[in-house]
């Protein structure tokens, strides 16, 4: 294994009693690296971001985290730790206000106690000051700093993508794992906020791992492809290559399609 | 030090105008009307402190008046016990006075302690199971701990403990409540309070972004716990008399009332409707009288239902009175 590797997922297996939803996969992601796991419906993709995440238990198999094992390990943990995520079905924390949302995953940074909290300490005035400073600083990446006092849960929704991916950033990861960002924008707002997270990687200097349905999206910024399956990894490499996988191309649009071709 | 003393400059003028008012307090009103004042701010105490884990955290207790009553016994108990380890002599005015008074400080105070441990023990196991097991857990301790207060000698079992010193007056309990109010505003508006409301909001999400929530959810019922002990202590003092009955399941459900009533996670709301569920027994009394009716449960029923139907967020719903006062001034003060 390489010095450079970050995270390296080994085998990892998830059973849903009968059902085998991804099935040994395994991916070394290297620092500053922009992965693409790409996949049909129901191939896998989340549970995958679930295992690495510590929302599930891989049913076998190990990740490492700069060789550290993160198995058995709670969310919370795995956050503190440097990975963070956004989600497919947006969770956000609807009824706070914008910053309050991106504030609430600062609050490692916001560490003063609850006496402090009760008596208005100064010290508690500093941080919050800062915490407030720097939440706005990531907001205004989106374009997103004059919307502070509006409530979460109303804003647009491909807002509400973007403020998943501020609030994720607010932790301070080394690894950022993104559930479809793009998911329900339109197409000029999707190019644009592949170039923004390309951006972000460079800026803050992370290891990106994204996932996402079109396939013509991730070709632009990925280094690196990976396709999954029915819970199998089908294929993986440079963008080009991918494209013109046969296999790929067969899950994309069915077998039906290729006998027709032949 | 600067913003320390800025903020806190206010709070302790307005305790110190509770002092000047309290033989104000005591000589202008009527006996009557002083005792369902003194009750409203004690359930201010409980309703604020309950809505800070059942409003802003988002879990559910229906136990509050078990702590009530550990914070109460144990309180009561060391000033039994030990009627003047600080010197002073009951009855005696002066300086010694001053030292009963600090004594009744310290032994509310311990009663909140006693009562936050045993929020600590019954939250913990509890709170690290996924689902409601807190409503049961609750609902259990608060009937255990009273069979437990039922069946111990030594603090008059179903007699119940006479003889309280009288201490709690309008200062004390009016500061309590205050400090109560002040404590729960300033930490929901905390990064400990954003803690408790991302809980609230989405556990999943809020664990992504590094939030132990079982840690998170103990804090906050830990602190609402001691407040509920505080009040059981004050309580004890004031009515100078304890009996396990005090704290049936009913009183805890008296206050998850008034929080629902007043607003899951408003604490305006809560204040508003402690006060509107103390006084509107007390208004109905003469009715109650003329029928024979406990008209207490049809009022609670019809209220609720009544509510449910057309405000089911509660008479505040999440906003403050600091809200509408920032509507009319057109400016606010976000940090305290
Ligand atoms: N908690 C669960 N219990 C049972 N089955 C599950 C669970 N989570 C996922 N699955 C199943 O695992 C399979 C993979 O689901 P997953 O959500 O990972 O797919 P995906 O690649 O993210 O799909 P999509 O592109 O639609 O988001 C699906 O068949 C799904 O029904
Ligand atoms: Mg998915």
């Amino acid at each position: 294994m390489s010095e450079k590797c970050l995270l390296d997922v080994q085998d990892i297996t998830m059973k849903f009693g009968g059902l085998c939803a991804v099935n040994k996969f395994k991916l070394q992601l290297k620092k500053g690296e922009l992965v693409g796991l790409i996949g049909p419906n129901g191939a896998g993709k989340t549970t995958v971001f679930n295992m690495l995440t510590g929302v599930y238990r891989p049913t076998s198999g190990d990740i490492l985290f700069q060789n550290e094992s993160l198995l058995g390990l709670k969310p919370f943990d795995i956050n503190s730790l440097g990975l963070a995520r956004t989600f497919q079905n947006i969770r956000l924390f609807k009824s706070l206000s914008v910053l309050d949302n991106v504030l609430v995953a600062s609050h490692r940074k916001t560490a003063y106690g609850l006496m402090d909290s009760i008596l208005v300490t100064d010290t508690r005035c500093e941080l919050e000051d800062k915490a407030r400073a720097d939440a706005i600083e990531l907001l205004k990446i989106f374009n997103m700093e004059n919307l502070i006092d509006e409530q979460a849960g109303s804003l647009s929704y491909g807002k509400q993508r973007c403020l998943e991916i501020v609030r994720a950033l607010a932790t301070k990861p080394q690894i950022l794992f993104l559930d479809e960002p793009a998911a329900g924008m339109n197409s000029t707002e999707k190019v644009t906020l592949m170039k923004i997270i390309d951006s972000i990687r460079d800026k803050f200097d992370l290891t990106i791992l994204l996932i996402e349905h079109d396939m013509k999206l991730v070709m632009g910024i990925c280094e690196r492809i990976v396709v999954l399956d029915h819970g199998v990894i089908i294929s993986q490499g440079a963008p080009q290559d991918i494209q013109n996988d046969p296999k790929v191309i067969e899950a994309y649009l069915g077998a039906s399609v290729l006998e027709a071709h032949s | 030090m600067k913003q320390l003393i800025k903020a806190n400059l206010i709070p302790v003028g307005i305790i110190i105008l509770f002092g000047i008012l309290t033989p104000v307090f005591e000589s202008a009103l009527d006996a009557y009307v002083q005792t369902i004042f003194i009750y409203c701010l004690i359930n201010v105490v409980l309703s604020v402190s309950l809505n800070l884990v059942n409003g802003f955290t988002g879990q559910f207790s229906i136990g509050h008046a078990g702590f009530m009553a550990v914070g109460a016994y144990a309180s009561a108990y060391v000033t039994m016990t030990y009627p003047s380890y600080l010197g002073g002599v009951m009855g005696a005015g002066g300086a010694e006075g001053i030292l009963l008074q600090i004594q009744f400080f310290i032994n509310v105070l311990l009663g909140g302690f006693v009562a936050a441990f045993a929020g600590w023990a019954v939250g913990l196991p509890s709170l690290k199971l996924k689902g409601d097991y807190l409503a049961i857990v609750t609902l259990g301790f608060g009937e255990i701990i009273r069979v437990i207060l039922l069946n111990t000698e030594a603090v008059g079992g179903a007699r119940g403990m006479y003889g309280i010193p009288k201490i709690a007056n309008f200062f004390w309990v009016s500061s309590w409540a205050f400090i109560c109010i002040l404590v729960v505003w300033r930490l929901v508006r905390s990064t400990h309070g954003r803690g408790f409301l991302s809980v609230r909001e989405d556990e999943i999400a809020a664990e992504s972004v590094g939030i132990n929530t079982t840690q998170f959810k103990t804090k906050a019922f830990v602190i609402s716990s001691f407040f509920a002990g505080i009040a059981g202590g004050l309580f004890a003092h004031y009515l100078a008399y304890l009996n396990p009955s005090s704290f049936t399941f009913m009183k805890s459900f008296d206050v998850v009332v008034m929080v629902v009533l007043g607003g899951m996670g408003s604490i305006t709301g809560s204040v508003i409707s402690a006060v509107i569920i103390t006084v509107l027994p007390e208004a109905l009394r003469p009715l109650q009288e003329l029928t024979q009716i406990d008209f207490r449960m049809v009022i609670y029923s019809l209220a609720l239902v009544v509510l449910m139907l057309t405000r089911p967020q509660g008479l505040m719903g999440t906003k403050e009175i600091s809200d509408y006062l920032k509507f009319f001034k057109k400016r606010g003060s976000s940090n305290v």
